[in-house]
């Protein structure tokens, strides 16, 4: 299939689906993080995910258009604040949602499974009456659209590196919270043993409060973040969500490190498939070789050692 | 009953000529039809939903759900229709009382609410449906019920009933015209063919294909299928630029689209100098991706929003007063407007609300007033219109580069292209 094409042709499109690839990843591991938190260290099958995610694109979608009416001159800057915005919109109405509702059921985790889908459903007619049901356009600042000429025909688009940039820094952030605070001790704490972390003095219930909330925060992140890559409508959380718990499956429930490397691989297959077969052939013999492998390998690809 | 008929009509197409501000001629209409109303018995044989003074027209679309998006437009459209028609005096004297059923974008939801309009309610007809997969699980009912459809949707064709006026284009109608447009117009040669995966945009690119390769003797590079909902697309970007088409041709639908132009932009892929023509973008669909990511490509349609005409102009307006400035008004939602219209001319040439006599009158009805010009149904129940070509300007607006010179012939069979 490559007889018509000139070595430099060749060299610039592997390249370029290079980093397709690595964009895809960034993209999964962005969507995956919040729920790699809530899902895998707190055990709560959050089906609404994507509607936090939308909730943080809805929030830039507004910070666009109160920039625009109000402070045109900062507007190339605005995103940095809309995605502030939806950090805090979402984990908001994260611990919210957790005092609410989650808190009553974490000894009845299948029974969060059909309470977040129901809060899926709300969350989205929620914003169909707020927002309607068409989708809304977000507009970027122009500094953020189009390509970066690196040579005469490689491009690499900008909203590609910046979704990069986001996830590094954010993966960074987190793992630092996780690994290197006291926080992140007491989170791990409970995660292992609640009754005996709430007998050292640990305040099991605010923990999980707040580790809700950075997960539903994360994921309005991404949700601003995809605005410039996806779509912004009441349902568009549910694009997301299947790939989601995929990849945070996949990579073994809680870890953080399996998570990104099931993002990584499963992009990479994907993408590389996409080029040499049809999109929907591409996801089919990804999914296929999750569930093979998973069957090989049902915790998963990394897990804990933790005492059963 | 015929001196009544052209009466209405002649009535009818001198309001849309003068337009609303004509309050005085349009007040004394109703007065005049209730007058000649002919008695119920005779307009009603079959048991359905009409009185002396009203008659009972379902609406059938997605309120909630993903296909919301979509079928707002429509809905809103058949309502200023039918409110329109009742200001004028209804239909055979009657005024049109609309029950409005949510098909919550699930297709058996579809069935069941279609079964309640027409068993429960006994509607006269229904305006609805969107998807080609709603419309398949309705089919039956109105077949086994003897109900009436119009369905709004270019769709891929292969369907023809008794029980369904087609208002939106059969997939030839579509698709053909422009293929010949751009393959004239723009030298184009090779093509590549990007949809999402399901019935529509598989046949429609089939017949695409065909069409390239055996009229315009051009070449298919590439044809790829995306799930719904899909939302990465930089690898079939990389395999665009590589194959260097002449001519990008999309049915993406859905959400879909909105990431396919994003990042269509965000690749370098500038549509002013690569020719891209869509048969699944509308107005609507600009909405949520941003003309200024889709500027420069080219959609068939045979409607926009910007045709310069007195019947579009005085809809616009219309629809815009009733749904408010920021709506926007797409192909389907023009179609979903001609179904009431389409349906109390039926009426009105059948000299009665039966099904039947509905079904057999619909053949030759023509529609002066609809905003994309004249229209007339076919024998086989789809509409003589004329296909479009539109480029997209940064407002979100399409601005007219192509109309087919005459009427094209609805053939929802293609011979040579299935």
């Amino acid at each position: 299939m490559f007889g018509d094409y000139s070595l430099g042709d060749l060299g610039a499109i592997f390249a370029m689906q290079g980093f397709a690839g690595l964009i895809l990843f960034s993209v999964y591991v962005l969507m995956a993080l919040g729920l790699a938190i809530i899902f895998g260290q707190m055990g709560v099958i959050n089906m609404a995910h994507g509607e936090f995610m939308i909730l943080g694109a809805y929030m830039t979608y507004l910070c666009s258009g109160f920039f625009q009416a109000h402070l045109p001159g900062l507007f190339p800057a605005y995103f940095f604040v809309a995605m502030a915005m939806a950090f805090l919109a979402s984990g908001a109405l994260g611990m919210l949602v957790e005092w609410a509702l989650i808190r009553h059921l974490y000894k009845r985790p299948l029974d969060t499974l059909l309470a977040t889908w129901g809060l899926s459903l709300i969350l989205q007619q929620a914003y169909r009456s707020i927002f309607g049901a068409r989708e809304v356009g977000v507009e970027l600042p122009s500094w953020m659209m189009g390509s970066i000429q690196a040579t005469g025909t490689i491009e690499i688009p900008i909203n590609g590196l910046f979704v990069m940039a986001i996830t590094v820094l954010i993966t960074l952030m987190v793992a630092g919270l996780l690994f290197a605070s006291r926080y992140g001790k007491q989170v791990r704490a409970v995660m292992q043993n609640r009754v005996m972390a709430g007998a050292v003095g640990i305040d099991t219930g605010r923990v999980d409060r707040l580790t809700f909330g950075l997960g539903c925060g994360i994921a309005g992140v991404a949700g601003a973040a995809f605005t410039m890559i996806g779509s912004t409508g009441p349902t568009s959380g549910q694009l997301y969500i299947v790939d989601t718990f995929l990849i945070v499956v996949f990579g073994g429930a809680a870890s953080l490190l399996g998570t990104i490397a099931s993002a990584f691989s499963i992009s990479q297959t994907q993408s590389t498939l996409e080029f040499f077969l049809s999109g929907s052939t591409a996801k089919v013999i990804t999914l296929l070789a999750v569930v093979a492998i998973l069957m090989l390998r049902p915790q998963g690809l990394f897990t804990l050692k933790v005492r059963r | 009953m015929a001196e009544n008929d052209l009466g209405l009509e002649s009535a009818l197409r001198r309001r849309l000529l003068m337009g609303l501000a004509v309050v005085p001629a349009a007040a004394c209409l109703p007065r005049l039809a209730l007058a000649a109303a002919p008695p119920t018995a005779a307009v009603n044989t079959t048991g359905l939903a009409v009185t002396d003074t009203e008659v009972t027209v379902g609406i059938l679309h997605s309120v909630t759900g993903t296909m919301a998006i979509s079928e707002t437009g429509a809905q809103q459209a058949e309502k200023l229709a039918i409110e329109e028609i009742n200001a004028t005096g209804g239909v055979l004297g009657r005024k049109i009382k609309v029950i409005q059923e949510d098909g919550a974008s699930d297709w058996p939801t579809f069935a069941e609410k279609a079964k309640k309009l027409l068993v429960n309610d006994k509607c006269a007809a229904v305006m609805g449906c969107w998807t080609s997969a709603s419309r398949k699980a309705v089919l039956p009912v109105f077949e086994q019920y003897n109900g009436m459809l119009y369905y709004p949707t270019f769709y891929e064709g292969l369907e023809q009933s008794k029980n369904v006026i087609y208002t939106g284009q059969e997939a030839t109608q579509q698709i053909l015209a422009s293929l010949d447009w751009v393959a004239k117009e723009k030298d184009a040669k090779t093509f590549f063919f990007i949809g999402s995966d399901y019935i529509w945009p598989r046949t429609s690119n089939k017949i695409a294909r065909k069409h390239v390769e055996n009229v315009l003797k051009g070449k298919v590079v590439g044809e790829e299928y995306f799930p719904l909902g899909h939302t990465q697309f930089n690898s079939v970007i990389n395999k665009i630029k590589l194959t260097k088409p002449n001519v990008i041709f999309t049915d993406v639908v859905g959400g879909s689209n909105v990431a396919f132009y994003k990042q269509l932009k965000a690749a370098g892929i500038d549509l002013s100098k690569q020719v891209l023509m869509t048969i699944s973008v509308t107005e609507d669909e600009i909405d949520g991706i941003g003309g200024e990511n889709i500027a420069g490509a080219y959609a068939c349609m045979k409607y926009f929003q910007s045709l310069k005409n007195p019947n579009n102009e005085k809809f616009v307006a219309a629809f815009k007063k009733m749904w408010g400035e920021k709506t926007v008004i797409g192909d389907v939602t023009q179609a979903a407007y001609l179904g009431p219209y389409l349906w109390k001319l039926t009426v009105e040439k059948a000299g009665s609300f039966d099904v039947d006599k509905v079904a057999a009158a619909s053949d030759g009805i023509e529609f002066k007033g609809a905003p994309e010009g004249y229209v007339r149904i076919h024998p086989n129940h789809h509409l003589w219109s004329k296909t479009r070509v539109g480029r997209a300007l940064p407002n979100g607006q399409f601005e007219v580069v192509y109309e087919s010179a005459d009427l094209i012939e609805p053939n929802p069979f293609p011979k040579g292209y299935q």
